[in-house]
């Protein structure tokens, strides 16, 4: 068969599809229709050669084969070692052989390059930073999963994830008005504590455009209300756009490259609209990555940045701390031992390894912080990377890659962890779930607002309380 | 014999090479593409620049960074080599003199007691990686018969050099045998893994200009990696 009816080549394009595919429970007809699609071999040496340029040519080609990459994967060392899991063996096992031949690979080939492309590698970048040769295997495979995608060899979960950016600009079956009327009903629940908390949607020339994770406004609804209470007590002039106010990109990890195109469009294309000053995003690391750190290039901006420009949360957290804008309670400040989780796609793929902790030493009592070895831009992925943690499929694999963050984490015998960014925080709930190592762990925003000292004319009056 | 190697055969091995690599260094950087690389090359110049010289520079330091620091064995063994594999052919005494001749100049020659050490250091090293990818499950699993090649093309330069000096039966045909092993490793540099001599080069500042346009730099964190 050359195509399925659900798993197939044609990305999905319309709410009926999105249905049809959730419909299919596990995506069990999906994964049993894999096995039978062809391999267009010539569309895939086709795309190979208009794509596969020096960089990642010349990195397949001189590698040294000397193993030196091995320790730094997390999934190597979270698999006992196996060298299956070295990095250059992943990719030059996938990547290598097709092109080695030529796009000549045929379904049992590609169904096993998926299960390598998401299921051992989160392109968490980490062992790019330890070939003494430069070579990034990460980016081989974000670039390995844009071939499989493309030949529908993609996990049945990032084909829909892909298609909600496609149909919803967003990673979710969320509309524009079903997101700004959350984010409103959720600022209500919290008038009350909060005099006068508002969200101002689509203003003009605001300081602040602030953009999250669709899974905030889904699952997660308490944390726009958190945000609307901490941009309204720094006094900022801030807004959200009804329209490209998803910051996130499944699409990303799908490999779905003109969908990522389509996605942080949406979001420049709010810039455009609203003119703010900058962006804000909220605590995601991958959202991030995808709207500021590679949305750029998608988007075609020879610059490579933004329109307005763009921080992640934490810069504006520590830059409203240090500002004073927000004040801590010194009394509230966290007194159990407690550490940070670096997010890669931030930290090792954008610099931000000092920010975070500029955070802690305002809100953590002096002693009870305790870093992660390694740490910072050494820091290894949590395990729910690259769309992992969302792959049933893979859920046993993602469950072992949870072992390497889960020894880091007790190893510094913190009982609370700090985690700014939306997979890592999923990742350790499921490590605590899995492993029951008796941690909790937490965004910063809900942390931040719990220790705040409110200036008085904030607070609510007397009579209305 | 010893008229063709010296003659006509060094200086075609020597020219593959060096052109060889030109084009292949050309290659490399008009294939770079900003938008599928993601990197924006040339909007960022300084900044690109600065981190393809620290990368470069870090990673050629013994130590320097934490790959490094994490092998420190394999980095041993691997810097023990390749000061070796860099140092003699450019200034070993009978290479400087040889080069004189040839090509009208030469660099400055150190003593020959350095250089046997030297050779010697690289020997033990290249025994060393070549232990490494019979016994480690992790390297084993990446050898092929190509890496075997490159191992043997750059042990024997050093084992013929080394058997010629010490004059080891017949020194003339030593000396003939070492400078053929020298110019098949001239000639296989640009046609084999051996491009690394050069690519390596290119591909760590091509990740140092990522890093210091995209990955950090313009933050301003320079990061060590
Ligand atoms: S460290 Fe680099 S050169 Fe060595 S095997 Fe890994 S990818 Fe190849
Ligand atoms: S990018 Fe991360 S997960 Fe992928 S091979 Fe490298 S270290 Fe392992
Ligand atoms: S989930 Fe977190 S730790 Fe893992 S790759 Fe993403 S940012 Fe890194």
């Amino acid at each position: 068969m050359p195509e399925g009816t659900l798993c197939n080549k044609k990305p999905i394009d319309t709410a009926e599809g999105i249905t049809t595919l959730l419909a299919d429970k596990s995506g069990a007809k999906y994964y049993e229709e894999m096995k039978h699609i062809e391999v267009d071999t010539d569309l895939l040496w086709e795309t190979i050669q208009k794509t596969c340029k020096s960089r990642i040519r010349t990195w397949l080609e001189i590698c040294a084969h000397c193993g030196m990459c091995a320790d730094s994967c997390f999934l190597y060392l979270a698999n006992k070692r196996d060298p299956k899991q070295v990095p250059a063996y992943k990719i030059q096992s996938t990547l290598g052989e097709i092109i080695k031949r030529k796009g000549k690979v045929d379904n049992k080939f590609m169904r096993n390059a998926m299960r390598v492309a998401w299921s051992q590698c989160t392109c968490c970048n980490r062992c790019g930073m330890y070939c003494p040769h430069g070579i990034d295997t990460g980016i081989m495979f974000g670039y390995l999963r844009g071939l499989l995608y493309q030949q529908g060899f993609v996990p049945w979960e990032m084909k829909i994830g892909a298609g909600m950016h496609r149909v919803y600009n967003a990673q979710m079956d969320i509309s524009s008005e079903d997101y700004v009327d959350t984010f409103e009903w959720m600022v209500e629940e919290y008038e009350d504590d909060y005099p006068g908390l508002t969200v101002p949607v689509d203003v003009e020339g605001a300081d602040i455009m602030y953009t999250v994770n669709a899974r905030e406004a889904k699952h997660y609804p308490e944390d726009l209300a958190e945000a609307a209470i901490l941009f309204h007590i720094a006094g900022e002039n801030w807004t959200i756009p009804s329209k490209g106010w998803e910051q996130t990109s499944l699409a990303m990890f799908a490999g779905d490259w003109a969908a990522c195109k389509m996605q942080v469009e949406s979001v420049y294309d709010a810039m455009g609209r609203l003119k703010p000053r900058r962006m804000v995003g909220t605590e995601c690391g991958h959202a991030h990555r995808a709207s500021v750190v590679e949305g750029p290039y998608w988007a075609g901006r020879e610059d490579g940045r933004p329109p307005a420009e763009s921080i992640h949360y934490i810069e504006w957290l520590a830059e409203a701390l240090r500002e004073g804008k927000l004040k801590i309670d010194p009394s509230k400040r966290i007194k159990v031992p407690c550490t940070l989780q670096d997010s890669c796609n931030y930290v090792r793929n954008h610099g931000l390894r000092d920010t975070a902790r500029e955070i802690v030493s305002y809100i953590v009592e002096p002693g009870y912080f305790i870093d992660m070895d390694p740490n910072r831009q050494n820091n290894f992925c949590c395990g729910g990377g690259g769309g992992f943690n969302g792959i049933g499929y893979f859920r046993k694999e993602r469950n072992v890659g949870l072992k390497v963050k889960r020894d880091q984490i007790l190893a510094t015998g913190a009982k609370l962890v700090i985690a700014p960014c939306h997979n890592c925080w999923d990742a350790i709930r499921d490590l605590e779930e899995e492993f029951e190592i008796g941690i909790e762990w937490s965004f910063l925003k809900p942390l931040i607002i719990k220790m705040l000292d409110i200036p008085d004319h904030l607070k609510p009056q007397e009579e209305d309380m | 014999m010893h008229g063709l190697l010296t003659g006509p055969l060094f200086y075609i091995s020597l020219g593959v090479c060096i052109i060889g690599m030109i084009v292949r260094f050309y290659k490399y950087f008009t294939g770079l593409n900003w938008q599928l690389d993601r990197v924006a090359y040339k909007k960022y110049p300084m900044m690109g620049l600065k981190g393809a010289l620290r990368s470069i520079y870090k990673w050629l330091i013994p130590y320097g960074t934490y790959g490094w620091r994490q092998q420190p064995v394999m980095a041993a063994a691997f810097f023990g080599f390749h000061i070796g594999a860099v140092a003699i052919p450019l200034f070993l005494a009978g290479h400087s003199v040889f080069l004189k001749e040839k090509i009208g100049f030469s660099l400055p020659y150190m003593g020959s007691g350095a250089a046997d050490l030297i050779s010697w250091i690289a020997i033990v090293c290249l025994a060393f990686m070549a232990l490494r990818r019979l016994v480690l499950p992790e390297v084993r699993i990446l050898t092929d018969k190509s890496d075997w090649g490159v191992l043997l093309l750059s042990f024997l330069p050093f084992a013929t050099g080394l058997l010629a000096r010490y004059q080891v039966g017949d020194y003339g045909f030593w000396l003939n045998m070492h400078i053929l092993a020298g110019e098949l490793v001239l000639l296989a540099i640009p046609f084999t893994k051996l491009s690394h001599v050069f690519l390596f080069f290119a591909s760590r500042a091509q990740l140092g200009m990522d890093f210091g346009i995209k990955r950090g730099g313009l933050k301003g964190t320079p990061m060590a990696w």
